[in-house]
Parts: C-alpha cells; structure tokens; sequence
C-alpha cells in the first residue's frame, strides 16, 4: 500500500521512474482584484462549458457559485464589516500566538520562531487598513492538488491519477461516472459533470441562449493544474493571465517560501489577519500543491478548517471491517451449530 | 455590519446571506425558535459559511444506491444462510437463500451500473485492483460473489424446473461445482455485506466519515437480520430454527451497534442521524427490527408469525440503509457538519497542545 498520511513527494510515491519538481499555485489573496480572468482563461484553454445557467446569485460579485466540474478556478467575495474584520485580526493574532512552527520546524510547543518576531513586534493595527470599516475579501478558489488525494485514493477506475509533477488529473475516458471522488475530495472541488438541467433550478429546455454541447458528460472532472501545459514547460493558463500575480505557479517548495516570505511582510506590517492555508506538510492532507493565502478564518471562504484525507483512516476501517465480517461468520456459526 | 451615514441610501438587503440555498437551514439554526426568520445580526459565534454553501459535495449517488447498500447486504447474509443450510442438510432453506442470493445481488449490480455516470463504461470498474479504493475492491468482491451465487442459484433452477434447463453436458459440471460455488459465495457474503460501510466511511461526508468505526457494524448485523428475515418469509419453519437465531443475534448487534456509533460520533455529525427524515427512517427501521426481533423470538415457530416478522425485519434493514444514505447526502449539503466537527476538533488538538498539525498556518 503506498502511503497514506503524511510527508511525502506524491509524484515519488507514486512511483514515477522520472519525478519532475513537483508543481504548484500560491494564491495571494491579499493582492487579488476579484476580476476573475482565471475563470475565464481556465475556461477557455479547458473548453469547460458554462456552469449554471446565467443567474444572478445575490453573493457579492460570485456569481460562479462553487468549484465544480466546469468551474475550475472559482473566485469567492466576501463583504465583511468593522466587527468581522476585527474577528479575523484576533483569529490571526491567536494563530501566531499560538507559536506555529514553520513548516518542517521540529518538535510543537517549541518557542516561536525568530522570523515571527516581526508579528509579535507588530506597531499599532489599527493604523494599516485604510478602510477599517469595511473590506472585501477576494480569493480565487482552486483544486488543491492534495499530497494525499481524497479522490485519487478512491477512484476505482483508475482514472484519477498522479502526474510526474505531483498533481492530480481525471482521465476523462476512463471514468465511469461513479462518484465516489465527489464524496472523497475533503475540499468538495471535483464533481461529475451534468448538463445542468438536472439541477434544480434550471428546467430542461429553459437554458438560456445557445449552447455547445457540453463534452464528457456524466464523468468526473476537476483542474488539472493544466497539466497540458505543464509538459510543454507552460504555465497555467489562470496563473499565466492573472493580472496581479495574486495567482503565482513555480515549483511547490519555491511556492511555500514565496508565501512564508508573503505572510511574514503582512504580519510586519501588523495585518496578523494574514495567514497560510495549506503549506503545512503535517497537517491533515499532507499539505496542498495549491497553498493560500488567506485572510480570515477558511471556513469564511468556504474552505475546510480541518480536513483530513478519509483514506489516511482506511486501514483502521479495514481492520473494523475485517472484525466486524468475522463477526457475521460467528454469528452464522452460533446460529447454525447451537442445537435443535 | 457596519454603520454609517451612507445607510440611509443603500438598497434594502436580501433576506441573508444564507439566501442562495440556506433557507431552510438558517431557520433552523439561527433563530431563537419562535419562527422569526430574521438573521441574526452576531453570527453564532462557531461557525460561519461561505453564504451557507456546502464545503465539501455530497456524493452524486440517487435513491439506486442505498438499494444497493440493502441488496448487497441481504445477498450475502442469504449466501451464507444457504451454506450454513447447505453443510446442514437443509435443502429448501438451501434453495431459498442461493436464489435470494442472486436475485438481490443481481437487482443490486443492476442498480449500482444505473448509477454510474456512464452505465456503458461500467466494466472500467475491473480495470484495475486498487487497495486504497473500497469501491475497487468492492467491485472485485460483488464480481467473486456473484460468480459463486450465480453456480448455486442456476443450478437451483435447474432442480426446481426439473432439470430443464438446456445445459446439455454442462449439466453434470453444474450440479459438480454447485456445492463448492455456494461456500465460495458465502466466503465473500460477509466481506459483500461490510465493505459498502467502509466505502461510506472512507469519503468526507460529514456523517459517513465520521461513522466509520461503527458502520461497519451496523452493516453486517443489518446483513444478518435482514437475509435471515427474508429466509423466515420463504421457508417453512421446519427449516428456518438457524435463520430465526441468527435473526435476533442480527437484531441485537443492529441496535447495540446503532447505539455505539451514535454516542461515539460527533454530535453535531450525527444529528443527521436523529431528526430530519433519515432520523424517522432510522426510528422507523429500529422500531421494525426490535417488532421483528420479539415476534421471531417469541412466536417465531409459527408460520404466520415467522413471515411477517421477516418481513419486517426485511423492511428494517432497507429502512435503516436509506437512513444512513440519506443522513449522509444532507450532512454533505449544509457546511454546517463539515465546518463544526473540524473546528472542533482542531481546537481540541490545540488544547492537548499539538499545534503543528493545522492546515492553517501563521508562517
């Protein structure tokens, strides 16, 4: 069985004879401008058919909803308020206070370390935002290439697989539609593609205006980290158009470094509302390829606050299950051999 | 929210920021119980949404599912009731149980490639054997099962109809391999029975996932309870003294196992086990299992009684595999159970002092 939980280099894991850098996104939420040109730039190159059916979803400017099967970039605005944007300060706060190791730093509970001193050292906040008030969240949401792959672990096809690069991308032809990843992924960002007029809000033969007809359906589909592109040494096409570098692509390690270097510039510049999502290698999913930054709570963005790959469990539940069977058997056995 | 003077101008503000699809759930969770549908203007302090949109999806799986869980369960308690009748001489309860066997596999494989995405790609399932996927395995297990379960049933079929099947010299091979085709089914009946609970409780579906120690449990005494229901439906009492046992002994670890993994879970991924309709389900499932467990016990010799505490056990199981299946897709729906047991737990962990392991970092 290959590893389930943990540290690791996925595309090695994998076993791939010749593992490329693994290759992955640093969202800077904290730079991004909400104009959503990867969204429209990952469906192009993609050929992701519209998602929905044109309305208006009275969330902000998202009207794109969620990650799905043909969004595969989803940019997410949250309006926040004096009272919230303190909330997040303090969430932030707390997290520094808590003395977080940097990733790979050794034993919890160990000291902070010196390069979160400019945090700790932080001058008056309340002097940063210009506009204490109010403020806009904006963050473009994307698969996370997930260490240890939720969807990946239990396709039973075999359509899901690891590149060379470390990411993860659905064989369109191979997959029999059976969903299992739907529910696997602990980031709800792979879907089967449906022509959406099984959702419940859009009737059959009410969608608006003139549509293509939509390829792959009935199949799983999620981003591939462009894994086209990737192997004619491209960039992803989100990564490569986003006007502001909000949406950064390079090699997963130089990728985490950028974003402690981010994070650790914010914290100096006392906005301790800034913090890392998914460039801790220890945490629940083995850390993700597509690190974040984030500036409140993830669960505000949508975002699990603790997820944990289910297959990091499997073995456990083999066992119960392996227990639970032989009980069957003995219960069977009584039945059957117990007089009269 | 914010205060200025610029309030006055703004347009009125829709309903709340649940609106999109958290109607229903907002009411239920944010107001005070008196049927105010207002928003609270302090969100609860705990939680808090992407304008109540699920985080994770729930697994695109219909009602064709869950029949499964129920048929694949009843096809391999029958499988081993029949080789249990088999190596104890009992030939009808044999024959009842090999063809309930087959039948309910059958309806359940029938079921299972509906649901695919693509029905016409479903021998992809064999396409490889993959250990860190309960639906590969599982597919390896249902094609192992049925291939046994099929032998002994057709050659049931084959007696029943006075051997007129137009097997020709296959005949002989049939009736040769039929016995050690029934223990091969009954081999892989309990891992049939099992290994639908390790697929629920191997995704992030709140409620599933968080089931998983005791689900498999519950799994195959449902099994148990429910091939031996059907058995008591099929087959004269004469016969059925093991499968009336092992009724109650499936009725038994049914409700101990229920109750073990609904104090063990998370409350809040467990409410959907309790209210709602998979909470009626699985009231309704527990009240027919305990009925059909007193009537097996009590009177289960007498003909009449037999049958309709079968088939209440029958409806039992079925009950309780759309309760856990339904419980489970709505705890998928409302970010509500995937948010709160992981925060919980997160600050649990801080609190034991493991600060190293969050997704959320400060550096």
């Amino acid at each position: 069985m290959p590893q389930l939980a943990g540290p690791t280099d996925p595309a090695a894991d994998a076993r791939w004879p010749d593992v490329k850098p693994r290759k992955g996104f640093f969202t800077d939420t904290s730079i991004c401008i909400g104009c959503k040109a990867c969204e429209v730039a990952c469906k192009e190159w993609n050929h992701n058919p519209r998602d929905g059916d044109l309305e208006l979803l009275r969330s902000s400017y998202d009207n794109s909803g969620a990650l799905g099967a043909s969004t595969w970039r989803h940019v997410a605005f949250i309006e926040q308020g004096r009272e919230r944007i303190e909330e997040a300060r303090a969430t932030g706060r707390t997290l520094v206070d808590l003395g977080m190791p940097s990733v790979g730093a050794p034993a919890p509970g160990a000291p902070a370390a010196t390069d979160q001193a400019p945090a700790g050292s932080a001058p008056a906040e309340t002097t940063i935002l210009d506009t204490p008030e109010f403020r806009w969240l904006i963050s473009s949401d994307v698969c996370k290439h997930c260490t240890h792959a939720g969807c990946l672990d239990v396709c039973p096809t075999g359509a899901l697989f690891r590149t060379e690069f470390g990411t993860v991308v659905v064989q369109a032809d191979v997959c029999n539609g059976c969903g299992t990843c739907v529910a696997g992924c602990p980031f709800g960002v792979v879907e089967r593609r449906t022509d959406g007029t099984a959702a419940p809000k859009a009737k059959r033969g009410e969608r608006k205006g003139e549509q293509p007809d939509v390829p792959d359906l009935g199949v799983a589909h999620k981003c591939t980290l462009c894994y086209d592109r990737l192997i004619d040494d491209e960039t992803p096409a989100c990564a490569k158009t986003c006007p502001t570098t909000s949406i950064k692509f390079g090699d997963h390690a130089d990728m985490v470094a950028v974003a402690k270097e981010r994070v650790a510039q914010l914290h100096a510049q006392g906005r301790t509302e800034a913090r890392l999502y998914g460039a801790n290698e220890l945490d629940g999913v083995g850390g993700t390829g597509s690190v974040f930054l984030l500036l409140d709570e993830p669960e505000v963005y949508g975002l699990p606050p603790d997820p944990r790959v289910p297959t990091a469990d499997l073995p456990r539940m083999y066992k119960r299950a392996g227990l639970a069977a032989a009980g069957m058997v003995a219960a069977a056995l009584i039945s059957f051999l117990g007089g009269r | 929210m914010t205060t200025s003077e610029y309030d006055s101008v703004r347009p009125p503000e829709p309903a709340g920021r649940g609106r999109l699809n958290g109607k229903r759930r907002r009411r239920a969770r944010m107001d005070g119980g008196d049927g105010s549908r207002e928003m609270q203007m302090v969100p609860e302090p705990d939680f808090t949404s992407y304008y109540g949109r699920p985080v994770v999806k729930p697994a695109p799986w219909g009602p064709g599912i869950a029949g499964y869980l129920f048929l694949g369960g009843l096809a391999g308690g029958s499988a081993v009731l029949g080789a249990g009748a088999q190596l104890t001489g009992r030939a009808v309860l044999r024959r009842n149980c090999r063809l309930a066997a087959l039948a309910s596999v059958s309806l359940g494989a029938i079921a299972l490639v509906q649901d695919l995405g693509r029905p016409e790609r479903f021998l992809n399932m064999l396409r490889v054997i993959k250990v860190t996927s309960p639906m590969s395995l599982g597919s390896w297990i249902l094609s192992a099962f049925s291939a046994g379960a099929g032998v002994a049933a057709v050659a049931e079929v084959d007696r029943v109809t006075g051997e007129r099947l137009p097997l020709g010299p296959l005949r002989g091979v049939l009736h040769a391999v039929e016995s050690p085709a029934g223990l091969e089914a009954a081999a892989f009946g309990p891992a049939l029975a099992v290994y639908t609970a390790v697929l629920l409780g191997d995704t992030s579906t709140p409620t599933w996932n968080h089931a998983h120690n005791e689900l498999p449990f519950v799994f195959v005494s449902s099994a148990s309870l429910a091939a031996a229901g059907l058995a008591m439906v099929t087959t004269p009492v004469t016969e059925t003294a093991p499968a009336r046992k092992l009724a109650v002994l499936g009725v038994a670890g049914d409700l101990v196992a229920t109750q073990v993994m609904r104090r063990r879970m998370d409350p809040v991924a467990a409410e959907p086990l309790h209210d709602g309709r998979s909470g009626a389900l699985l009231r309704v499932s527990e009240a027919l299992a305990v009925a059909g467990g007193i009537g097996t016990l009590l009177a289960g010799r007498r003909r009449g009684v037999a049958a309709a505490a079968g088939v209440a056990l029958v409806a039992a199981s079925a009950l309780a595999r759309f309760g856990i299946f339904e419980a489970g897709i709505r705890s998928a729906k409302d970010p509500r159970y995937t948010i709160e047991p992981q925060k919980r737990r997160l600050a649990a962990r801080r609190a034991a002092g493991v600060t190293d392991d969050s997704i959320t970092t400060a550096g």
